[in-house]
């Protein structure tokens, strides 16, 4: 899986969770949750979106390596390259 | 023979737009189907039916804006039909009878109006109808024999009252919002002595347990904190059953089943609190699942009228960003509102010791006419005890 | 399905019960060689003897204290008495024993008994023979009171009354009796005398009556119709038990009630329904419920003047439209 086919999913899961949002504008080294005013309620979703969508196990231990973009593409390529 | 009315989504709520009919004309229906979409100025809400039967007729249209409990539809109800046939007219040819006076009225139509205001001469639906949307029928003028002032009257009112405000609509959802919750809690601050207690709770058990919990656990069926506190508040009721009611013309009504009102946040502003109903009796997991189809819905703008219109205590949480403690507003006709703040590590005393631990500010508005803060204090120390035992919640 | 009248409906359901069950006989004053005053058993004396269509005496006591004296020992007898007039002879018999015996007794025993009843005027029989007293016997716990006004329910209810462990009084509108109307035997074998019939859906106001005055109330209700308002007709079949729950979803609808009662207006049956309507849905009403009753004086013989005293079709009407927003 690609690197942009990873960028996409994460996209569309937080489109999800959040549609009103501009997505443009989440700075990629930043808490995407203090962008996006999310909720811990957000927060699983997105996480369930993700488990959904690729196909990994992710334990509530590595969520903070999930709160900013970059951090979601290098934890999620790690993942999905070692599964 | 049943109405299917408009229902009143939230204390603040006097007029809803239908927006259209999942059901049309002979199409059965079952107690708990949706079967219509209704707007109001907080969300478009599934509206229910509790009727089981077939819809007779329908007699409002979708886009039109009526008062609530205006019947919407007629729901001809199941049951044994009686034998009896219709009639032909009786055979028996009678003479024209002449006219027999009516014997005058015992009462005066028009008393000499007491001390302290003349009475208003209207009929009981009429005020009922009057009280629920604020009409103060004194201002009315009645069509009825004697100048009674009538249902239609009142109705009138209502649509004259909508015209009126008909130019709001051009604001968008997010002020018209603003503006209902401004109503429902200008009322709350005005009619209710609220009363206000805090306690600090040790989350350091529930969290643990809850590590655990979701260690075992699959993405899907994990658990977020949020439904222990809802446990815990729904449970705690239990032994403080007065803080579960409603107050209904001048006095409370103890509800028996536990619907928790969560307060829900919604990005574009405003918020609702729809109900999870019987918390006190669904599993975390059932709660869990209750919780996060409630928010995705509310989100999503699709709640039912159900969740809207019945809660009996709200739940409101600021959640892990923000502050500490939340002393929230009582969301009428309800008496109590539980508030969570974030939790935060704090230097904590214990056996001695002081230790650091993760720590959440429970507080209680409660309504100074139905209870009182030693019954308050109970509530939230029982809240604190069950936390302490997540494994039982 | 048969045209029959409401006089053949009652015969045909008198027939039927003789022949189907031993127990069952008729007696009453004329019931036999006569064939009834208003005609009803005519042949039945032929067809089935002396012992089981008896003639009686002039005494109501005598004859309502046989009978429940029959039912006691087993039979399942239909007393016959001419007139409400005359029904009072009979009203120790009715009150102090058959109302009262299973309660008394503990329940060891109990008197199936069904006692025909003609009432109603409208016949210049003037004032002992056309009162309509079926409110004094709809007062009494321990019977039960039924008004059949169709010819369906004139057959069906009198069947439904012999399955009855109790005693049960149907009240004849002696206009009836030359009522015509179609009967399918089958299905008013198997009725439901427990339940008031919406005879007329209608959403404006809600036409409550029974017995006599049912006809003149759908005519009402059909004038109502092309002056634009539209009448719920509501037939109560039996008036105790009362059918409350039927009334009460009607006014619940119409936000209003009109009681159509032959009998005098008060102390009437119309005013029990009325009492039940202000208990039960106050808050559903738009306007105080209307009576339309007969004259309180002793039934007059003269045609015009027992017109006038009789509830009319105008008056109904009068009384709806007053009710009904911009109709009045």
């Amino acid at each position: 899986m690609t690197k942009e086919q990873i960028r996409e999913t994460v996209f569309r899961v937080l489109g999800q969770i959040a549609p009103e949002a501009n997505l443009n504008h989440l700075k990629p080294d930043r808490s995407i949750r203090d962008q996006m005013d999310l909720d811990s309620m957000d927060l699983l979703n997105f996480v369930v979106g993700l488990h959904k969508e690729l196909q990994v196990e992710i334990p509530e231990s590595d969520y903070p390596k999930l709160s900013t973009l970059n951090g979601c593409f290098d934890y999620l390529a790690s993942r999905k390259n070692a599964a | 023979m049943a109405e299917f009315l408009m229902p009143q989504l939230g204390a603040d709520m006097s007029v809803g737009k239908l927006l259209g009919w999942r059901k049309k004309v002979g199409d059965r229906v079952q107690r708990g189907d949706i079967i219509a979409d209704v707007e109001t100025d907080k969300a478009d809400i599934e509206v229910e039916v509790f009727a089981t039967g077939t819809i007779e007729k329908i007699l409002v249209q979708p886009g039109e804006k009526v008062p609530v409990g205006t019947a919407l539809a007629i729901i001809s109800e199941e049951g044994p039909s009686p034998g009896a046939g219709p009639v032909p007219p009786s055979p028996s040819p009678e003479h024209a009878a002449p006219t027999i006076p009516s014997p005058a009225p015992l009462i005066p139509t028009a008393p000499a109006p007491p001390a302290g205001g003349p009475r208003v001469h209207i009929s009981p639906v009429a005020r009922k109808l009057a009280a629920d949307l604020g009409i103060n029928p004194a201002r009315l003028s009645g069509t009825g024999p004697g100048g009674r002032i009538t249902l239609e009257d009142v109705q009138h009112a209502a649509q004259a009252r909508t015209a009126e405000a008909a130019p709001e609509e051009k604001i968008d959802r997010a002020a018209r919002m603003r503006q209902a919750i401004a109503t429902a809690m200008a009322r709350s601050k005005r009619e209710i002595p609220h009363y206000y207690l805090s306690t600090e709770i040790d989350m350091s058990r529930s969290l643990d347990w809850l590590t655990g919990e979701n260690l075992k656990r699959s993405v899907e069926d994990r658990l977020v904190y949020g439904v222990l506190l809802l446990k815990a508040v729904a449970l705690a009721l239990r032994k403080v059953p007065e803080l579960n009611a409603l107050w209904i013309e001048g006095k409370a009504t103890p509800r028996p089943d536990v619907h928790l009102g969560v307060a829900i946040s919604l990005r574009d502003g405003g918020l609702v609190a729809p109900a999870l109903h019987h918390a006190d009796r669904r599993s975390l997991d059932e709660l869990m699942r209750d919780f996060r189809d409630v928010v995705q819905r509310a989100r999503a703008g699709s709640l039912r009228s159900s969740e809207l219109s019945d809660p009996t205590i709200t739940v409101t949480s600021l959640g892990e960003q923000g502050v500490e403690t939340v002393f929230g507003v009582i969301y009428p006709p309800q008496v109590a509102l539980v508030g969570f703040g974030k939790i935060a590590e704090r230097p904590w005393s214990s056996e001695g010791q002081i230790v650091s631990r993760p720590v959440i500010t429970a507080t209680l508005s409660a309504d100074h006419r139905v209870s009182d803060g030693h019954r308050g204090g109970l509530f939230l120390v029982a809240v604190n005890q069950l936390l302490q035992k997540p494994e039982e919640l | 399905m048969t045209k029959l009248t409401y006089r053949e409906a009652v015969r045909a359901a008198l027939r039927k019960a003789l022949r189907d069950d031993p127990r069952v006989f008729l007696m009453g004053e004329d019931v036999g060689g006569y064939g009834g005053a208003f005609a009803v058993s005519h042949g039945l004396l032929k067809e089935f003897g002396p012992e089981r269509i008896r003639d009686t005496p002039l005494s109501e006591s005598a004859f309502v204290g046989a009978g429940i004296g029959a039912a006691l020992g087993g039979m399942r007898p239909i007393v016959e008495i001419m007139t409400v007039n005359f029904s009072l002879l009979a009203m120790d018999q009715i009150v102090n024993n058959a109302a009262a015996l299973r309660h008394m007794s503990g329940g060891q025993f109990n008197v199936p008994m069904v006692v025909r009843v003609a009432t109603g005027g409208g016949r210049q029989m003037a004032a002992q023979h056309s009162h309509s007293l079926e409110v004094w016997y709809a007062h009494i716990p321990g019977i039960k009171v039924l008004t059949p006004a169709t010819v369906p329910d004139a057959y069906g209810m009198l069947l439904a009354a012999l399955q009855e462990s109790d005693p049960v009084f149907i009240f004849e509108h002696a206009t009836l009796y030359p009522l015509e109307g179609e009967l399918d035997e089958a299905a008013a074998e198997q009725m439901d005398i427990s339940r008031a019939a919406v005879v007329r859906p209608g959403s404006d106001v809600t036409l409550i009556t029974y017995g006599g005055t049912l006809g003149k109330t759908i005519q009402a209700a059909d004038q109502l119709r092309e002056m634009g308002i539209q009448a719920e007709v509501l037939d109560l079949r039996t008036l105790r038990p009362l059918d409350a729950r039927t009334i009460l979803t009607s006014v619940a609808k119409t936000h209003r009630a009109v009681i159509v009662d032959e009998a005098w207006r008060s102390g009437s049956f119309a005013a029990e329904i009325s009492a039940r309507i202000m208990e039960d849905a106050f808050d559903s009403l738009d306007a105080p419920v209307a009576r339309v009753c007969s004259a309180e004086v002793p039934m007059p013989y003269a045609k015009h003047l027992e017109a006038a005293a009789l509830p009319q079709t105008d008056e109904i009407v009068r009384a709806a439209q007053e009710m009904v927003p911009h109709h009045g």
